[in-house]
């Protein structure tokens, strides 16, 4: 099976091509991972076309679309989920909405209990922890550094250097990641869940207080 | 080239919105559909709208309103030739949603993409309903926009005139609401209650309208204060507020000053045609005035019906449609969501690189 993966929920803009085999792990056509906050709008559908024409695959070959769903800060998240949406409505191809961590987590491999942690901004990181056998047990959430559990933990991955913890990779979720952690339902065919996005955080808004008067009283 | 089906995308405020359309041979362009879902109900309770809202609303409803669209116009995803979205001016967050969006469904169909600007496509939904367009003068107002622009073409850069320099028609409209006790958006509220109002029971300012003042520039801030300090001195003297007649004297001064600066401009300028767009060329007291003025001074009036000048994806598709039939090269795959698109840039090129038909079909 041919599958497109993706994921915006970092400053990462992930796009990657990977054939599925019957069993055993996805195999990477082509990716394409480029770092940069600011432009993941610009980069996202120009990576997608890359990696389709560096190994030759048309959209209409495709299988399935694989796609990262947070958490992430806001705007660059909605990207790569409404490119991944339209895709699968434009192809007639399922969405497999991945928790993001989970994508990270699944190439820091599995052996010891981990902490995967990613920029949320604001001061804040999103973050969620990993039994020694790979299976999240807590999270995802957000919170500042200082309020993240640490007991236990032995390893993190992601966007690590403010925990003091050996540091594994990957930073980002890759391609890889993102498939293996749902290639059984990808080749199930199965239904997939649907895709919401991990937000994690309410927005931003106030309701108005009393009108401020332009005449003194 | 026989017909053409362009699908067009908007997002860059609190409306979702994808219309489908069909350009014939002859340059005429039909709607086939216009389908909205809007987050406004969500924004009334916070008095404006609040993009992050915006943006989650519009994350959930592309796909959904995409293929309503394309059911109601009968129209099969392969038969669509092109895509246009808005590219800018609006909420940033907003707007990436239909661009990604667009993108996708270009890509995904092989078809050219038109990322264009949002003030253009006001302008070009007209030719929906009124058909070929020919150089006219455009009074373009809504809750983000007050501008005066000369139309040359809808494939060549827009001429600005005149703008505001303050609040924009439709925010002062939203905000006079707020202090009478109305709804959001106020445009609409301000409308049903100055039908049983005096628009002569008040005279408020009409800004920018001395002898010195800019001539096709707007200010709406003084009035919108005026109207504050006239219900706090009613308030002070124990008199409940006369809401329809505050609301219909507020109403006037606005669309007084604006059908005034536009027929001005339009004079000046030897235009014989006036076109009003954007959501405040909803407001029926500005259709009214606008006929009557436009009349007198022998203007032909266009305004499209109320539906079609508040955010839709049918302007959209409909500019798409006119730069399909210019044969205007489409926009590359990289172009971002630009917030603050100049309004003489009527279709986005490429990453960073605008692009500027200087008139090929003028
Ligand atoms: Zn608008």
């Amino acid at each position: 099976m041919l599958v497109l993966a993706l994921d915006t929920a970092t400053s990462a803009v992930t796009a990657g091509l990977l054939r599925l085999p019957a069993a055993g792990s996805p195999e990477v056509l082509a990716e394409r991972v480029t770092v940069d906050a600011r432009a993941h709008c610009e980069l996202l559908m120009p990576s997608v076309c890359s990696v389709l024409a560096t190994a030759g695959v048309s959209m209409r070959d495709l299988d399935a679309v694989v796609c990262g769903v947070g958490p992430g800060p806001f705007t660059g998240l909605r990207v790569g989920m409404v490119t991944a949406a339209a895709l699968g409505d434009a192809l007639s191809l399922p969405v497999f909405p991945v928790c993001s961590l989970d994508a990270i987590a699944y190439q820091a491999g599995s052996g010891s209990p981990l902490l995967v942690i990613t920029d949320a901004r604001r001061r804040e990181v999103y973050w969620a922890r990993y039994d020694e056998s790979g299976a999240r047990i807590d999270g995802p959430h957000v919170d500042r550094p200082l309020d993240v559990p640490l007991a236990g933990v032995s390893r993190v991955a992601g966007a690590p250097g403010v925990l003091g913890l050996p540091v594994v990779p990957p930073q980002y979720p890759d391609p890889a990641g993102l498939v293996a952690v749902v290639a059984a339902a990808v080749r199930a065919r199965a239904t997939p869940g649907p895709l919401h996005p991990l937000y994690l955080r309410r927005p931003d808004a106030w309701e108005p207080g009393p009108r401020k008067r332009v005449t003194p009283v | 080239m026989t017909t053409a089906i362009v699908l067009g995308v908007e997002s860059s405020c609190d409306e979702t919105g994808v219309g489908v359309v069909q350009l014939s041979g002859d340059g005429t362009v039909t709607l086939l559909a216009d389908e909205i879902a809007s987050s406004v109900d969500e924004h009334a309770r916070f008095g404006g709208v609040v993009p992050e809202v915006a943006s989650r609303a519009h994350l959930q409803a592309m796909v959904p309103t995409v293929r309503r669209a394309l059911r109601t116009a009968g129209v099969a995803p392969s038969d669509v030739d092109a895509v246009a979205v808005t590219a800018g001016p609006g909420l940033a967050g907003a707007l990436l949603v239909g661009v990604a969006a667009a993108k996708a469904y270009a890509a995904a169909w092989d078809v050219p993409l038109y990322g264009v600007n949002h003030l253009t496509a006001h302008i070009a939904v007209d030719t929906l309903e009124h058909g070929p367009l020919p150089p006219a003068l455009a009074l373009l107002v809504s809750g983000g926009h007050s501008s005066l622009l000369q139309v040359s073409s809808l494939v060549a850069p827009l001429h600005p005139l005149g703008a505001t320099i303050d609040d924009a028609a439709g925010e002062a409209f939203d905000k006079v609401a707020r202090l009478l006790g109305l709804g959001f958006p106020g445009g609409p509220f301000i409308d049903r209650a100055a039908q049983d109002g005096d628009p002569d029971s008040v005279r408020f300012p009409r800004g920018l309208t001395g002898p010195g003042d800019a001539r096709y520039d707007f200010s709406f801030s003084g009035l919108k204060t005026a109207v504050a300090r006239h219900v706090e001195a009613l308030g002070r003297q124990g008199i409940t507020v006369p809401i329809a007649d505050v609301a219909a004297a507020f109403q006037e001064a606005v669309v007084d000053v604006l059908t005034a600066k536009a027929i001005r401009a339009a004079t000046d300028r030897g235009i014989d045609i006036l076109l009003i767009g954007g959501g405040v060329a909803a407001n029926s007291r500005l259709r009214a005035l606008a006929g009557e003025r436009c009349a007198a001074a022998g203007l032909q009036l266009r305004v499209p019906r109320p539906r079609l000048c508040t955010d839709n994806g049918a302007m959209v598709a409909a500019l798409g449609a006119h730069l399909l039939a210019a044969a205007m090269p489409a926009s590359a795959l990289d172009i971002p969501a630009d917030p603050a698109l100049p309004i003489t840039t009527s279709l986005v090129g490429s990453n960073g690189a605008y692009l500027e038909n200087k008139g090929a079909a003028l």
